[in-house]
């Protein structure tokens, strides 16, 4: 377990030896050294030299004004890759040390990594250039619906249900939230409904799951199914029929004063409309209750080792079912990402697998709420990335970009990077 | 899975983090042996039934079938897994028929005078059902208005062509369901098993015969290559094979939506991302002629679920395979390999759903595209789960969802109702089916003595 942890899981598994063998693993910097190399070779050294790559920073309405970076193509890959190479190597360094490293280093490396792609993918294109305030703009957006869906994942996980339902909580809630925002005339009304929507969906798989012990996969696949067919079937008849039930609203931009005016920051965090703002907050929350507070003791107790929590008076399902309901109206307003935030009418399968996507990053994330918060971001990034780069025109085929989060899950709950441990009782029914 | 899930009822069973099973390891692998055992016996005493025993057909049923016959036949029907199955069916059809009618403009517009005249809602519901239920008999079973006696059977055809490749990809995923893997990705293997197939078919130029087997082999090779990643990745690190799966998924439509952008795979001349047709050497050839799209896909699809059928309970690997889904742990202790088991499974798994593809792009469609997959990787999960893993049950299965699907252009047509109704009452009926004590408190039937084991 060379990578850094995210977060310091709860208490070992019962039964767990504390004294864990202490094996030398490198995979890590193994995993981190290939993907350096790569860099080096593909971006590094195939970037022709004496070509430019311009970055754009600030747009036109910014407060303060940044001038452009134009820095040589060439010489910015091979010095990015190579400190990405450095950063393997530490790694490694560490892990001969029995120790670990913390959560900078991949943060780091993945935006040397990431720096030295777009130096490569920008090189030479005189009309074009990268506009990162824009890329890291519509990064941060298109994670919107991951982190609320990984955090939903997080709830539901950390209490034992294995939520695959996200998906179809997303698309109850984006759907709800057109019906009842155009019913309303009313964006804001989509925000209320749409955990409502999500909220059923997962009391549904709560009662599946505690009361009648169906296995939760099962019971996941088969929720998302039924999402899909009702809101599709309610799309091509009520929605169609009616126009007017179905209508693109959107939330206006709130633009938070003085903190909106700060350089790249400003704009990325600081002018989005509400929703995004109840992310900031949601995933504060979490991470504080999860960790910190009494609740979230007895909530991580619950996914652990459910007898032990049921002997010293937790109520099992009680606290389980309730987390799911809690978790799906998250994933639920996480849905309304999808119409009322960006201003889209509902449409038929909309959510387009984004809610498995949401339950990778919770897995990267190691389910916590600060770690989807990251691995969302990452998703939201490499989806950014793939429309960027679409614009200038790249040699990387979009299909790969769009492969990235799922090749990095794979990576991930293989162990190549990092452990990762679910909650113990994940999965398992609690009987008495 | 489900056979796992049952597992975990009994006492020192427990699947759970290995910490926890440590003490009573011994206990569960004395436990599991006796049960097995006790299968094993019932089995061979009872060679010409296949069929489960019991709504699982668990060790626990097996066991349980030794119980005194004194209970009335009647009791023994109302008991039984399979009127739970019919129930469910029921079920859901019933809340279907509430949703077509509230879907429906003309109940919706006699609704609003339903005090002045509530006959007309009602005649207007009756119509809505009557419609929508006679277009899904017209066009899954016997079209009673055609003119030929061919044209009254093709709806019955048409519901086995669709049924055929929910028959190959189920059948894989009961495997890995008794052998405790939960393998979401049959959609990935299918796609991946039907690109191999189908550049087989429309590159190379083989003679006849030669050219559709290799074909067939092509798309079995695409799919259990597919279903060997996730398998081996659980072998050998432990990765939850649902997310492996999961992730395949994506990863293999990403990569035949980028292979239909390259030269090779694409029509002389075009830029679409569709591939040229299969040639004719390398499709199945009609069951029943021309006038029909049934194909010897389905008659491969039959012989696949015989010899799955073979397999899981009258081979040796077959009975390992089931112990490594009943028990890990056991299994391993009684010297089973159940690494070997895991990536045995997804590869068997993985052709089967590749042999899937192949019924669609050597069958029905004879291209691929990206939505050569459609949803029946997602289907054939349903499929597998209201078959209850076994071949007959999945056929049976096959064939009811087949025919929803059939159904889906009469219905469009005739009542005017979206195809989506089909999903809606597939997921009603594998979601009732999925919770026998749900059916049995709505429908008032009594509960089996084993029921609290089997409702996992």
């Amino acid at each position: 377990m060379s990578a850094p942890v995210v977060d310091a899981p709860v208490a070992q598994g019962p039964g767990a030896s504390p004294a864990a063998p202490r094996t030398k693993s490198w995979k890590a910097s193994i995993g981190l050294g290939v993907t350096a190399l790569v860099s080096l070779l593909v971006f590094g050294l195939t970037t022709p030299s004496g070509v430019q790559t311009t970055f754009t920073i600030a747009t036109s309405s910014d407060f303060v004004h940044l001038p452009s970076l134009t820095v040589p193509a060439k010489a910015a890959a091979v010095t990015l890759s190579l400190i990405a190479l450095a950063l393997a190597g530490y790694v490694a360094f560490r892990a001969n040390q029995y120790r670990k490293v913390g959560i900078w280093l991949p943060i780091v490396f993945g935006m040397a990594v990431m720096g030295a792609l777009l130096a490569w993918a920008g090189a030479d294109r005189s009309g074009t250039t990268i506009q990162l305030t824009g890329l890291l703009t519509s990064s941060l957006f298109l994670a919107v619906p991951l982190v609320f869906g990984s955090l939903a994942g997080t709830l539901c996980e950390r209490s034992g249900i294995i939520n695959i339902a996200i998906e179809g909580q997303l698309l109850a809630g984006a759907f709800l939230a057109a019906l009842l925002a155009s019913m309303m005339g009313n964006a804001y009304v989509g925000l209320i409904a749409a955990p409502i929507a999500g909220g059923l969906v997962g009391w549904l798989l709560a009662v599946f799951a505690t009361k009648y012990w169906v296995n939760q996969i099962v019971v996941g696949v088969v929720l998302n199914l039924l999402v899909l067919g009702l809101t599709s079937f309610f799309f091509s008849t009520l929605m169609s029929d009616n126009p007017s039930l179905n209508q693109p609203l959107g939330l206006p931009r709130v633009d938070i004063p003085l903190l909106s005016s700060i350089p790249v920051i400003g704009p990325v965090l600081f002018k989005q409309n509400l929703l995004v703002y109840i992310m900031y907050a949601a995933v504060i929350i979490l991470q504080i209750m999860l960790f910190k507070s009494r609740w979230g003791l007895r909530v991580r107790s619950v996914g652990e080792h459910p007898k032990a929590a049921d002997t010293v008076g937790i109520k099992v399902n009680r606290t389980r079912v309730r987390n799911t309901v809690l978790g799906g109206a998250i994933a639920g307003l996480g849905g309304a990402f999808f119409t009322v935030a960006s201003g889209l009418a509902f449409g038929k399968e909309m959510t387009a697998g984004k809610g498995y996507i949401a339950l990778a990053a919770m897995i990267l994330g190691r389910w916590s709420p600060k770690g989807a918060l990251a691995a969302a971001l990452l998703f939201g990034f490499a989806d950014a990335l793939r429309v960027q780069l679409g614009i200038i025109g790249s040699d990387i085929p979009s299909q790969f970009l769009a492969m990235t989060p799922y090749l990095a899950t794979i990576f991930a709950v293989a162990g190549l990077v990092g452990h990762s441990r679910p909650p113990a009782a994940e999965g398992t029914p609690y009987k008495k | 899975m489900s056979d796992r899930k049952k597992k975990s009822g009994k006492p020192g069973g427990t699947p759970g983090p290995e910490g926890v099973d440590a003490p009573d390891a011994g206990e569960a692998h004395e436990d599991s042996a006796s049960a097995s055992a006790s299968r094993t016996d019932a089995s061979a005493v009872d060679s010409t039934a296949p069929e489960p025993e019991g709504a699982g057909g668990n060790a626990e049923s097996a066991a349980v079938e030794e119980a005194p016959k004194s209970q009335t036949v009647l009791r023994e029907i109302l008991e039984s897994s399979t009127l739970v199955v019919i129930m469910a069916i029921v079920a859901s059809l019933a809340i279907g028929g509430i949703l077509i009618v509230f879907a429906d403009e003309q109940v919706r517009e006699a609704a609003t005078y339903f005090f002045a005249r509530p006959g007309d809602t009602f005649s207007a519901m009756g119509d809505a059902l009557g419609s929508a239920y006679s277009a899904i008999f017209q066009g899954a079973v016997l079209n009673f208005n055609a003119d030929t006696f061919a044209g009254m059977i093709r709806p019955f055809t048409q519901t086995l062509t669709m049924a055929t490749p929910l028959i190959f990809a189920g059948l894989g995923l009961g495997i890995g369901f008794r052998a405790g893997l939960f393998n979401i990705g049959a959609q990935g293997q299918l796609l991946i098993g039907a690109t191999l197939g189908a550049y087989v078919g429309f590159a190379w130029h083989l003679p006849w015969g030669i050219h559709l087997i290799v074909a067939i082999l092509g798309c079995a090779l695409g799919g259990a290559i597919w279903g060997f990643i996730p398998g081996f990745l659980k072998a050998r690190t432990g990765a939850h094979e649902v997310i492996v799966t999961i992730m395949l998924n994506y990863i293999a439509l990403n990569l035949v939506a980028w292979l239909l952008t390259l030269e090779a795979f694409q029509r002389e001349g075009s830029d679409n991302p569709i591939t040229p047709i299969v040639d004719e050497t390398a499709q199945y050839p009609l069951l029943l002629g021309s006038g029909f799209n049934l194909h010897w896909g389905f008659v491969l699809a039959l012989a696949c679920a015989w010899g799955v059928w073979w397999l899981m309970e009258r081979s040796t690997l077959g009975f390992e395979l089931r112990a490594v889904g009943a028990n890990p742990h056991a299994a391993r202790t009684a010297g089973m390999n159940v690494s070997k088991g895991y990536i045995l499974v997804m590869v068997i798994a993985g052709a089967l759903a590749g042999l899937a593809g192949s019924a669609q792009v050597l069958g029905t469609e004879k291209v691929l595209t990206t939505a050569t997959a459609g949803s029946l990787g997602f289907d054939a999960i349903t499929v597998a789960l209201l078959g209850r893993s076994r071949p007959v049950g999945t056929i049976m299965a096959a064939i009811l969802f087949g025919g929803l699907r059939a159904a889906g252009p009469t219905l469009q047509v005739q009542a005017g109702l979206p195809v989506d109704i089909v999903f809606v009452i597939q997921a009603l009926i594998v979601l009732f089916i999925a919770a026998p004590p749900l059916v049995r408190s709505i429908f008032r039937l009594p509960a089996p003595a084993h029921e609290k084991e089997v409702a996992a």
